[in-house]
């Protein structure tokens, strides 16, 4: 209080004239118009809960055991345990870096030109009628989050069904992000923890029965938390039910690539809802595809019915960012665009990006086979059914915890691993803790 | 997974997609933003002696962009550092980052910091830091009023209604001295309801270059404490006002020193030219450490259902600087360059206009302060302006100084007398 005093009276003191009262010490002491009477106005705040999975992060930091392993958030790591960057993106960082004509200017409030339509080929394919009908709206977004949030600020105020259908499980943050832009949300049966599989009757049954024009959200591949997918069967059969009720796909893509290590075969399913000439959103990431999480690189491309309306959608979407954050970042965008558009950079990605994908695939082979070495009860075959960079273990709450606090392995507490994760030098330990962890508790 | 759809899955059928209208079919073209609608017509424009004085963004004596040499040396640093990766910053954004900008806001010896009073996130530019203070707000602010300056920049009353916040305004800009309506605004503050939020820029006024005075700034401070009302503060231009870091910020530091809370929004898009990289922060300065904690985990919730977290390159040739004595040497002297130039085209002009004999007067060129000034020219003489001249500016009379050159002003002279003297 004395400090805050001195440093007011130096204040005045040194810029102001004298001051009505005439008296300076009656501008030092506490007076109505100090700032500090009363309470805080935020005195009634709680403690916001720790994020779900970045916590786990949090947790692992602070474990001093040699032996711990993190297996919480879906970062890629080598088979060192270490981050990756593309070696593509550092070349394309440093032609970027090195050409004294680049600006700094803001972009366009939809973004980099150059990256919506490289990332709309992308995911569409560079022959989809959609895009050479001019159909499709695509605006550069913060990654597949921002995506998500501006296309549904979007829909809430322009679509005239403002409920989404949420596959159960999913990503821990669709939900809120969904409910902050304005929709309600519900959910539709998706994982069935007796097969560790699809519950595709229940999927159907769910999106059956869902309102009509109601919007669905769809993991394009590689679902998170479970890793598991439909067959391009099975898809078909969702867009027949989606199309005959006019429910609106709103396509979450956030491993194009990255799930199989083919970008057209992970971009299928995003196919064929194009395909038939209907309407659909889909919200793009380059955080794990092209490993650049903390730059925060997306797209959301909404396919229209016609050029017309796509050119009036995009009017509207530049009033949803606008007042969020007025314009998108370059820095991420312009490496993504440097190396989509040359045909030697495109090439060496999909090279690297098929091996990340690989080692993935590879690791879980080895647990697989670490696990049946052992003997550990239960089938464990969706280890390698599922697809992508997680595996739905099964795994119960105590289990996790059991493991965490027996073996330092940290995983969100549904049981998700992150295959990134693991290494050849891990698989055993891990194999260790769930063997330890299924025999000993129920 | 087939790589290919078969035949039959394709084509019209009762279930394909192509029946009916959009879904969209009652989506309006939305009009243009005003401010940006101004450099897309200034593009069409095919004139050789079109000039921009539009949007806020500097530019060179050459009517170049500019990117400073020290942001250059910093991003090189970064690139060529082979050890850095591309991690998720924290929601929070960069740790650094964040300190470095509380420090420079408040000063490096604010008691609010060193009592740890203060919680600052990293946010993309001013935009974004106003925005997530306004969703803040909305939910846990027991007042859900904002005043604005009238006039004040285009977006602010989106930012805050789209954050679940009421706009209203109080006075500010006086057109009849071209200066501060500071009655006007001590008595709309007055009338506002106990607790309301006011915003309020830092410097540099944006559109109108009119600030308080230091004195004046006082009254505010007293006047709103005595009311409760919560100050928001947006200093997107410190620095880049006066020249001085310093001196821009007296306005905010004057209101952190009496003890009391407020928000401020700060942007690194002018001072650090780091436009395009949304390079921003928000701060909280409130009454405990306790509450600050409290206040940090609750912004975490508005930030990762928004986009997870803050974007790290702009962050880090920020840090970069900040933290590194001789880089913020260099950036204090390129800064105050900037500040200079536009000081100088405003004597520039004014000069122009008093050679011309231009009537009346036109002292607030050089009395406004920042980047913009506004000219007191009514939408039809602007209009006029554009037509004849092919100058470019917001239909509200505003001009971006940082447009003019020595080269490009008697143009615009030649254009505000044409308009002066044969539109009303």
């Amino acid at each position: 209080m004395e400090r805050r005093l001195g440093v007011l009276s130096r204040h005045l003191g040194s810029h102001s004239p004298p001051m009505a009262s005439g008296n300076p010490s009656e501008m030092l002491f506490p007076s109505p118009t100090a700032g500090f009477h009363g309470d805080s106005v935020f005195a009634n705040l709680v403690q916001a809960p720790e994020d779900p999975i970045l916590g786990v992060t949090v947790a692992y930091n602070k474990d001093p055991s040699p032996v711990k392993v993190n297996l919480g958030v879906g970062a890629y790591r080598t088979e060192e345990g270490k981050p990756l960057v593309l070696n593509v993106v550092r070349q394309a960082e440093q032609l970027l870096v090195n050409d004294r004509s680049r600006v700094k200017e803001y972009l366009p409030i939809t973004g980099l030109a150059d990256f919506n339509k490289l990332s709309s080929k992308l995911i569409f394919g560079s022959d989809s009628p959609a895009i050479r009908e001019n159909r499709v709206t695509t605006v550069q977004c913060l990654s597949g989050t921002g995506s998500l949030r501006v296309g549904a600020e979007f829909l809430a105020k322009h679509y005239h069904q403002r409920v989404i259908y949420i596959p159960h499980p999913t990503w821990g943050n669709h939900p809120k992000v969904f409910t902050l832009a304005g929709l309600s949300v519900k959910t539709y049966r998706y994982y069935d923890p007796a097969t560790r599989g699809l519950n595709f009757q229940g999927l159907l049954e769910d999106l059956g029965s869902a309102p009509s024009g109601a919007i669905v959200l769809l993991h394009a591949c590689a679902h998170n938390p479970t890793g598991v997918d439909p067959t391009i069967e099975q898809w078909e059969q969702i867009r027949q039910l989606m199309r005959s009720k006019a429910l609106l796909p709103f396509f979450d893509s956030a491993y194009q690539g990255f799930a199989s290590g083919s970008l057209d075969a992970d971009a299928q399913p995003v196919r064929l809802f194009v395909a038939d000439g209907g309407e659909l959103l889909a919200a793009q990431s380059y955080a794990k595809n092209m490993g650049l999480y903390g730059e925060r690189v997306g797209a959301l491309s909404i396919v229209c019915k016609s050029a017309d309306v796509a050119a009036k959608v995009e009017s509207q979407l530049k009033l949803v960012i606008r007042p969020m954050y007025s314009n998108p970042p370059i820095h991420g965008a312009s490496i993504v665009a440097t190396i989509l558009k040359d045909s030697e950079l495109y090439r060496e990605w999909t090279i690297e990006l098929k091996a990340m994908a690989d080692r993935i695939i590879s690791m879980r082979h080895q647990l697989f086979d670490a696990l049946r070495a052992r003997g550990t009860p239960g089938d464990w075959t969706h280890i390698i059914k599922q697809i992508g960079m997680f595996t739905f273990t099964g795994l119960n709450t105590q289990q996790v915890a059991f493991m965490t606090q027996e073996y330092h392995i940290y995983m969100t507490s549904d049981g998700r691993i992150s295959m990134a994760g693991l290494s050849s030098r891990t698989v055993p330990h891990l194999a260790d803790a769930i063997h330890a962890a299924v025999t000993r508790i129920n």
